[in-house]
């Protein structure tokens, strides 16, 4: 029972949420060195086969990328990207692109239904299928178009960030098919060093005086952080956000408008109630029907 | 000379009942979506996953039925110079002081307004709830539309619960044998004459 102790966030959710007070986990977090990956697609091919999904049919389209978007059943992918540098050679960019695990997550926010998206202390956002309502809301919370929806059962996915391995102590199994050693799990403090270190490396002996580290703080920062060649630019790293965050619609509507309009209607139940209580019915017609 | 009035055919009736039975279900189980602490009405209507699937389909037939009362009703809605003089003195109205009201037609100026307001409010939730039904088929480059979407959803959804609770008060509560008349259609020529006067001329042919 000590998983549901360590809920930290549940969507949809009126009352207290089962984590409060509980002992504190450490966060985690995956990080991608997006310098050092070479497009090899074994997480992907991981992902698939630790979650069970089916293999489904892939895009060609004259890159090195197997599809274009992540899929209700393909919740791993490998963004490709040909930027033109200033010296006129072609960089070739690859990040991985699944769901990362936002510290304030817009989907969480949105989604109406009690349960169905839940935030554990650990940080892994997890979408929980028996309590999902197919609303799609999170599809318009999520500041980084990750959930997908399954038309057929109407149930949303995406990536777990492997709660069942972490849970076990494990590292996901993206993390863990890795060749080239560009992906790599912790908790989130060394994930953060490692990073810094990484990205200090890429400025001071390879040139990249731009190398920085993503953890977009628009959204609380992420449990997924990445090492890029270019910190200034990362739209080019198949569309990442340079900023992040939940989107101000979905804060107004959940927030501002909710309470405004449940004023506006317990006000005018109550406006009705004091106007019969004042004036009551109309008299009857003058004569009646017996004229 | 005392024989009831028709004022609403069997077909205006039908077409009353089936806008008012769809908006009632498609208001409770959106509002079941709007807050955490009514997610219960889902519950009692059969489920979540099974509102958010009949929602937007019967929101689609309420909006089919808008339709069909502003084909009907058209005529009977044009507001008039009448209506505008019932308006200014529409504070008599609210007192209960009817005696002091000019003449009106079939409807008066707040049955107008209601109309005209849920008929506009229908088309904006129809229009925004096709996007909400299909958030996906929005490209990402467009997201600012499913922004747009659930907000003018929200802000329409609560204009017209406003104007639902006040037509429902006036119809049951206040104006006594409104509510016999869209059920059995008749009000009886006392009524008529109170209420809608010219209407009561025009069809008693005074
Ligand atoms: C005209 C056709 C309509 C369509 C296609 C439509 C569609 C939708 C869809 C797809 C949603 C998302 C969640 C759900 O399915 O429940 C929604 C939410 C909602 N709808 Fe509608 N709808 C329509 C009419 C209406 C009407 C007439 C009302 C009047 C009260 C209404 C009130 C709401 C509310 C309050 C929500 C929840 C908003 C929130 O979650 O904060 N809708 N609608
Ligand atoms: S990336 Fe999107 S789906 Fe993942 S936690 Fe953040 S808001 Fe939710
Ligand atoms: S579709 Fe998304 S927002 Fe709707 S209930 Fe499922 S997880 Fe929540
Ligand atoms: S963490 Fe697990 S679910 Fe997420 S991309 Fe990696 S293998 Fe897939």
């Amino acid at each position: 029972m000590s998983a549901t102790l360590r809920v930290q966030k549940i969507s949809g959710h009126s009352g207290p949420v089962p984590g409060e007070g509980a002992q504190r986990q450490q966060q985690v977090a995956k990080l991608i060195d997006t310098t050092t990956c070479i497009g090899c697609k074994a997480c992907e091919v991981a992902c698939l086969e630790w979650n069970d999904l089916p293999f489904r049919e892939t895009f060609f389209d004259n890159t090195y990328q197997t599809m274009p978007e992540t899929a209700w059943n393909y919740w791993n992918l490998i963004k490709f990207n040909e930027l033109p540098r200033e010296d006129g050679a072609m960089q070739w960019l690859m990040r991985k692109d699944q769901c990362m695990h936002c510290a304030d997550p817009g989907c969480l926010a949105a989604c109406p239904a009690d349960n169905a998206i839940v935030q554990y202390q650990n940080g892994i956002v997890d979408f929980q299928q028996e309590y999902c309502i197919g609303c799609q809301y999170c599809v318009t919370g999520c500041p980084f178009n990750i959930p997908r929806f399954n038309p057929a059962t109407k149930k949303m996915f995406k990536c777990t960030l492997c709660t069942d391995r972490v849970s076990q102590g494990l590292e996901p199994a993206c993390i863990k098919a890795c060749p080239t050693g560009c992906l790599h799990f912790g908790t989130k403090d060394d994930m953060k060093d490692l990073a810094q270190a990484r990205a200090q490396q890429l400025r001071d002996h390879s040139g990249y005086a731009n190398a920085g580290v993503y953890d977009p703080p628009g959204v609380g920062g992420t449990s997924v952080i990445y090492v890029l060649h270019d910190i200034t630019n990362p739209e080019a790293y198949g569309g990442l956000p340079s900023n992040p965050t939940v989107p101000w619609a979905v804060r107004l509507w959940k927030q501002p408008l909710k309470w405004l309009g449940n004023l506006a209607m317990i006000g005018g139940l109550i406006g009705v109630t004091m106007h019969y209580l004042r004036f009551g019915p109309k008299h009857p017609p003058a004569g009646g029907p017996h004229e | 000379m005392n024989d009831p009035i028709l004022r609403y055919t069997l077909v205006e009736r039908v077409m009353h009942w089936i806008a008012a039975l769809t908006y009632t279900y498609v208001l409770l189980t959106g509002l079941a979506f709007y807050s955490p602490h009514l997610y219960w009405i889902a519950t009692i209507l059969g489920g979540a996953p099974t509102s958010r699937f009949w929602h937007p389909w019967l929101g689609v037939v309420f909006a089919l039925a808008i339709a069909w009362m502003l084909r009907a009703w058209l005529a009977d809605m044009r507001i008039t110079p009448d209506d505008r003089r019932w308006g200014q003195a529409i504070q008599h109205y609210v007192r209960n002081e009817d005696e002091n009201l000019p003449p009106i037609g079939r409807f008066n100026l707040g049955q107008k307004q209601f109309f005209w307001i849920m008929f506009y409010a229908a088309a904006v939730l129809l229009i925004t709830g096709a996007v909400l039904w299909f958030p996906e088929r929005i490209p990402w480059s467009l997201r600012a539309l499913r922004y747009a979407a659930i907000l003018l959803h929200v802000a329409a959804a609560l204009i017209t619960i406003g104007l639902f609770i006040i037509h429902v008060y006036m119809g049951t509560a206040v104006v006594r044998g409104g509510f016999t008349s869209i059920i059995r259609g008749e009000v009886s020529p006392a009524w008529a004459r109170t209420h809608h006067r010219l209407w009561y001329d025009r069809v008693t042919g005074r």
